[in-house]
C-alpha cells in the first residue's frame, strides 16, 4: 500500500454570518495516497473552496482532524497570470522555498532552480525572465516547479487548466502525469471539467450538500 | 441569412499591426447553430465582435462584407448599426459576473433593448421582460425583476444575460464562450437552454468556443479557425468522424472524454446532473 | 486576445516608455536634478554669506554683483535662496521619511492583517486626519517649541495618516493575490511577505504618493515659516524669506519672486517626477 499523504477525519467546518453559524462541511472524511490523482468536483457554493482552504492549512476553524503526512501542501492556481509575483524574476520566485528552508548557498539555489526548470521542460534561460514574458502554459509550469521545490508530495491543483488553450491543456496534463509517476506526487485536482477529471483521476470526491461522496474508476 | 465574404481584420497593439482574420468567408442559414472553434489568437472572437458591430470597423477592417439578408452591415452608419444591434443581432459573453451592470436592477437591464428599439409602454416592457426571464427558465421572474445582479448566482446571471439578449427576439444570437466560466451542471443546462431557444424562436446561434466537446453537443455545423483562417468547415459529425487537417485531429485528441470513452465519465456525469 | 505574445508585450511597454506620458518622467527628473543640484551646491558654496548684512546694498534690484538682488538688510538673495531651499528640502525629506516610514509600516500591518488592529489604527488615523495638518503641527510645536527638527517631527506625524491610508489600500488589494497565498504556502515569514513580496508591487503608487507628500511638506514648511512657527531667524528657508519680504513687495519685489519661483520649480519637478513614475511603472499590473 502506498504511503498516506493526507487524511481528513470527520471534518466539520462553519461559516460565520454575523452571529449565525452556517455549516459548510459536514463530516468529511477521506485519505489521499502518494502518487495518485484524486478529483474534487462540486458546484460553486458546495463548500469546495472552504475544503481547499482547510486542506492547505489556510483555515484553522474546523472540527475534526486533518493530518498531513508530507511537507507543506502546495497549490497550483487557476489563473496563471496572477499566481506569480509580477515584480520578481522566475529565478527569484523559484528560489524562495529554498531560502525559506535555508542552508543553501546562492550558487546551489540557482543550480536547483535551473534543474527544476528542466524537469518541467522549460529552458534554464527562463531563470532571468519575468512572469509577464511567459505564456499561460509556461507560467503554469513555473507554478508546478515552485511547488516541487518545496519538496512536497501533495499539490492541490485548483482548476489549473481552465485558463489554458486545449492543446496547452494536454501538455500540462502530460506533465502532471509524468510527475505523478516519477516523483510520486499526489494531486487533489479541483475541476468542473468532467472529461478531464474522468480521464486523469482514479478517484473522484463529489462535494454535494456539504458532504463528500467518493467514486472510484474501476 | 448571414453571409461573411472575404473578411479580413487586423488590430493594432501598441503601434504594431497584427493580422487577426485573413480573408474568411462563411454563411449561416436561418435558425442554424453554427460553431466556431479555435484557440486564443485564432481570430474567432474578433470575427464575432465585428459581426455584432462591437469593433470600431474603420480601425479593424481591411476588406470584406458581412451581409445580413441583403444588407451589408459594414456599410451601415453607426446609427443604422445600433438599430440592428439588439433587434436583429445580439451577443452574450463569457463573463457573467462583469457583463451585467451591478448598479442596475435585473428588470431594467433586460428591458434595455426594448427601450432602444420599441415604443412599448412601461407596462408592456415589463411584461416582455418577465416573459424573457421565463423563457430562460428562471423561477419567479416577477421577483427577480426588482433584484440586483449581486443577489444572483453565476448561472442565473448568465441566464439574465441571455434574457436581455433575446428580449427583442433577434434572428441571430452570438455567444462567445458563454459556458466557460460556469460549473458543469450549469454548463449543461445553459446549453440545453440555448437549444430550446433556437427551436422555439427560430433563432440562429453563432457559438464561439475553444471547447470542442461543447460544440459537439450543441452545433450542427462547425468552422475550425486557426491564425485567422478557416482550416475546416462541415457538419459537426463529419468534422469529428473524419477530420481532414492535423490541427483538427489534435484538437479532437485533446478532448479527454473521447480518447477514453469511459463508464467513469458517464457515472460522474450522471452524478453531476442529479 | 487575452494572452498576447511575449514580444508584443515587451514592445508595448517600450513603446509606452517613449510615449506622451514619458515626458512627465523625463522633465520631472531633469528639473528635480537641477533643483536638488543647486541646493547641494548651496550647502557647499554660496557667492556670499547668506547671513552677512551689507548696509550699502539694501534692497538692490538684481544686478551682476547680486544676481537675485539683495533684501532689506543687504543680504544676497541668491545665496539665501540656495541655503533656504536647502533647509526647506531637508525638512521636507525628513517629513516624508518620518511620515512615510511610520505610514508604510502602519498601512502594511493594518492592510494585511485587518481585524481589530486595523479598526483601532484606522480610527487613530481618522482622528489624526481630522485635523488640518498645519493645525496639528501647530499643536505639536506649541508643546515642544520651534526649531528645524521639531518642524520636521511635527509635519512628519501630521503626514502619517495620508501615507498609511494609501499603503493600507494597496496591501488590502494585494493580500488576497494568488502569489501572496503561494508565498504563505511555501512558508515565507510574514514580514518577508509584507516587505519583500508585496511592497515592490505597490512601489509605483507609493513613490508617487511620496512625491506628492514631499511637495505638500515643502509647501507646509513654507506656510509654517511664513506664519513664524517654522524655521527661526536668522536661518533662511523659502517660507521665511517669503514672509519677510511681504513688507517690501512694492519696493523690492525680487525679494519675494525668486524664493517663490524656486519653490514652485522644486514642487513642479518632484510633482512631475511622481506622476511620471506612476505612468511609467504603474501600468504593469
Amino acid at each position: 500500500m502506498a504511503e498516506k499523504v493526507l487524511e481528513l477525519k470527520h471534518v466539520n467546518a462553519f461559516y460565520k454570518e454575523g452571529k449565525k453559524k452556517r455549516q459548510v462541511l459536514e463530516d468529511v472524511s477521506f485519505t489521499l495516497y502518494e502518487g495518485e490523482i484524486v478529483g474534487l468536483v462540486g458546484e460553486s457554493g458546495s463548500g469546495k473552496s472552504t475544503l481547499c482552504k482547510c486542506v492547505l492549512g489556510l483555515l484553522k476553524e474546523y472540527d475534526g482532524e486533518i493530518i498531513h503526512y508530507t511537507k507543506r501542501p502546495q497549490m497550483i492556481f487557476q489563473d496563471p497570470f496572477r499566481s506569480l509575483n509580477p515584480r520578481k524574476t522566475i529565478g527569484w520566485i523559484l528560489e524562495e522555498p529554498l531560502k525559506v528552508q535555508g542552508g543553501y548557498s546562492g550558487e546551489e539555489r540557482r543550480q536547483k532552480a535551473e534543474e527544476m526548470l528542466r524537469q518541467v521542460h522549460l529552458l534554464p534561460e527562463f531563470y532571468h525572465r519575468y512572469p509577464r514574458e511567459l505564456s499561460g502554459g509556461q507560467r503554469q509550469r513555473i507554478s508546478i516547479a515552485l511547488a516541487l521545490l518545496t519538496g512536497t508530495k501533495f499539490i492541490l491543483a485548483d482548476e489549473p487548466l481552465s485558463a489554458l488553450d486545449v492543446t496547452v491543456q494536454a501538455q500540462i496534463i502530460e506533465l502532471l502525469r509524468e510527475l505523478q509517476e516519477k516523483e510520486k506526487i499526489c494531486y487533489l485536482f479541483v475541476s468542473h471539467d468532467l472529461d478531464v477529471v474522468s480521464m486523469l483521476c482514479g478517484r473522484v470526491l463529489f462535494l454535494k450538500d456539504r458532504k463528500v461522496e467518493e467514486y472510484a474508476d474501476i | 441569412m448571414l453571409r461573411v465574404e472575404n473578411l479580413s481584420l487586423h488590430f493594432e497593439d501598441k503601434g504594431k499591426i497584427q493580422e487577426a482574420v485573413r480573408g474568411i468567408s462563411f454563411h449561416m442559414q436561418e435558425s442554424e447553430i453554427l460553431g466556431i472553434v479555435g484557440e486564443s489568437g485564432s481570430g474567432k472572437t474578433m470575427t464575432a465582435l465585428t459581426i455584432a458591430g462591437l469593433t470600431k470597423e474603420h480601425e479593424v477592417l481591411d476588406e470584406g462584407r458581412i451581409l445580413l439578408d441583403q444588407t451589408d452591415l459594414l456599410a451601415l452608419s453607426p446609427k443604422e448599426m445600433r438599430d440592428i444591434q439588439g433587434r436583429n443581432i445580439s451577443m452574450i459573453f463569457q463573463e457573467p459576473m462583469t457583463a451585467l451592470n451591478p448598479t442596475m436592477k435585473i428588470g431594467k437591464q433586460v428591458e434595455e433593448a426594448l427601450v432602444l428599439h420599441t415604443r412599448l409602454s412601461k407596462e408592456e416592457r415589463r411584461k416582455k421582460a418577465i416573459r424573457a426571464l421565463e423563457d430562460v427558465e428562471l423561477e419567479r421572474p416577477d421577483l427577480l425583476y426588482g433584484k440586483y445582479p449581486h443577489e444572483l448566482s453565476g448561472g442565473m446571471r448568465q441566464r439574465v444575460m441571455i434574457a436581455a439578449a433575446i428580449v427583442c427576439r433577434p434572428r441571430l444570437l452570438i455567444a462567445d464562450e458563454p459556458t466557460t466560466a460556469l460549473d458543469v451542471g450549469t454548463q449543461e443546462s445553459i446549453l440545453r437552454l440555448l437549444k430550446k431557444l433556437n427551436k422555439k424562436y427560430n433563432m440562429g446561434i453563432l457559438f464561439i468556443s475553444h471547447n470542442l466537446r461543447v460544440v459537439n453537443e450543441l452545433c450542427s455545423r462547425v468552422l475550425v479557425m486557426k491564425d485567422g483562417v478557416i482550416l475546416e468547415e462541415g457538419p459537426t459529425e463529419q468534422i469529428f468522424e473524419d477530420p481532414r487537417t492535423q490541427y483538427t485531429k489534435d484538437l479532437i485528441a485533446a478532448i479527454p472524454g473521447r480518447t477514453k470513452s469511459s463508464a467513469f465519465y458517464k457515472l460522474l456525469k450522471a452524478k453531476a446532473g442529479e | 486576445m487575452k494572452y498576447r505574445g511575449t514580444k508584443l508585450r515587451q514592445l508595448g511597454i517600450n513603446k509606452r516608455k517613449l510615449g506622451k506620458t514619458g515626458y512627465n518622467f523625463v522633465f520631472g527628473l531633469l528639473l528635480t536634478i537641477v533643483m536638488v543640484g543647486l541646493i547641494v551646491l548651496g550647502f557647499l558654496w554660496s557667492p556670499y554669506d547668506p547671513e552677512a548684512m551689507q548696509g550699502s546694498v539694501k534692497l538692490n534690484a538684481p544686478n551682476l554683483v547680486h544676481i537675485f538682488g539683495t533684501d532689506q538688510f543687504g543680504r544676497d538673495i541668491f545665496s539665501r535662496v540656495l541655503v533656504g531651499a536647502g533647509s526647506t528640502l531637508s525638512i521636507a525629506l525628513g517629513t516624508v521619511l518620518i511620515g512615510g516610514g511610520i505610514g508604510i509600516i502602519a498601512g502594511a500591518v493594518t492592510g494585511y492583517f485587518g481585524g481589530w488592529l486595523d479598526e483601532m489604527l484606522m480610527r487613530v488615523n481618522d482622528a489624526l486626519a481630522a485635523f488640518p495638518s498645519v493645525l496639528l503641527a501647530l499643536v505639536i510645536i506649541s508643546i515642544w517649541g520651534t526649531g528645524k527638527y521639531k518642524v520636521m517631527l511635527a509635519l512628519g506625524i501630521a503626514f502619517i495618516p495620508s501615507f498609511a491610508r494609501i499603503v493600507r489600500g494597496e496591501f488590502l488589494r494585494c493580500r488576497e493575490a494568488d502569489y501572496v497565498i503561494s508565498a504563505k504556502l511555501i512558508g515565507v515569514s510574514t514580514p518577508r511577505i509584507l516587505f519583500v513580496h508585496i511592497l515592490p508591487n505597490i512601489l509605483p503608487a507609493l513613490l508617487s504618493s511620496l512625491a506628492i507628500g514631499f511637495n505638500n511638506a515643502v509647501v507646509q514648511e513654507a506656510g509654517m515659516s511664513y506664519l513664524g512657527i517654522g524655521v527661526q531667524p536668522p536661518d533662511a528657508s523659502l517660507g521665511r524669506m517669503l514672509s519677510e519680504s511681504q513688507t517690501y513687495l512694492a519696493s523690492g519685489p525680487w525679494c519675494a519672486i525668486f524664493p517663490g519661483v524656486f519653490l514652485v520649480l522644486l514642487v513642479l519637478g518632484v510633482g512631475m517626477l511622481g506622476e511620471g513614475i506612476l505612468d511609467r511603472f504603474g501600468g504593469g499590473r
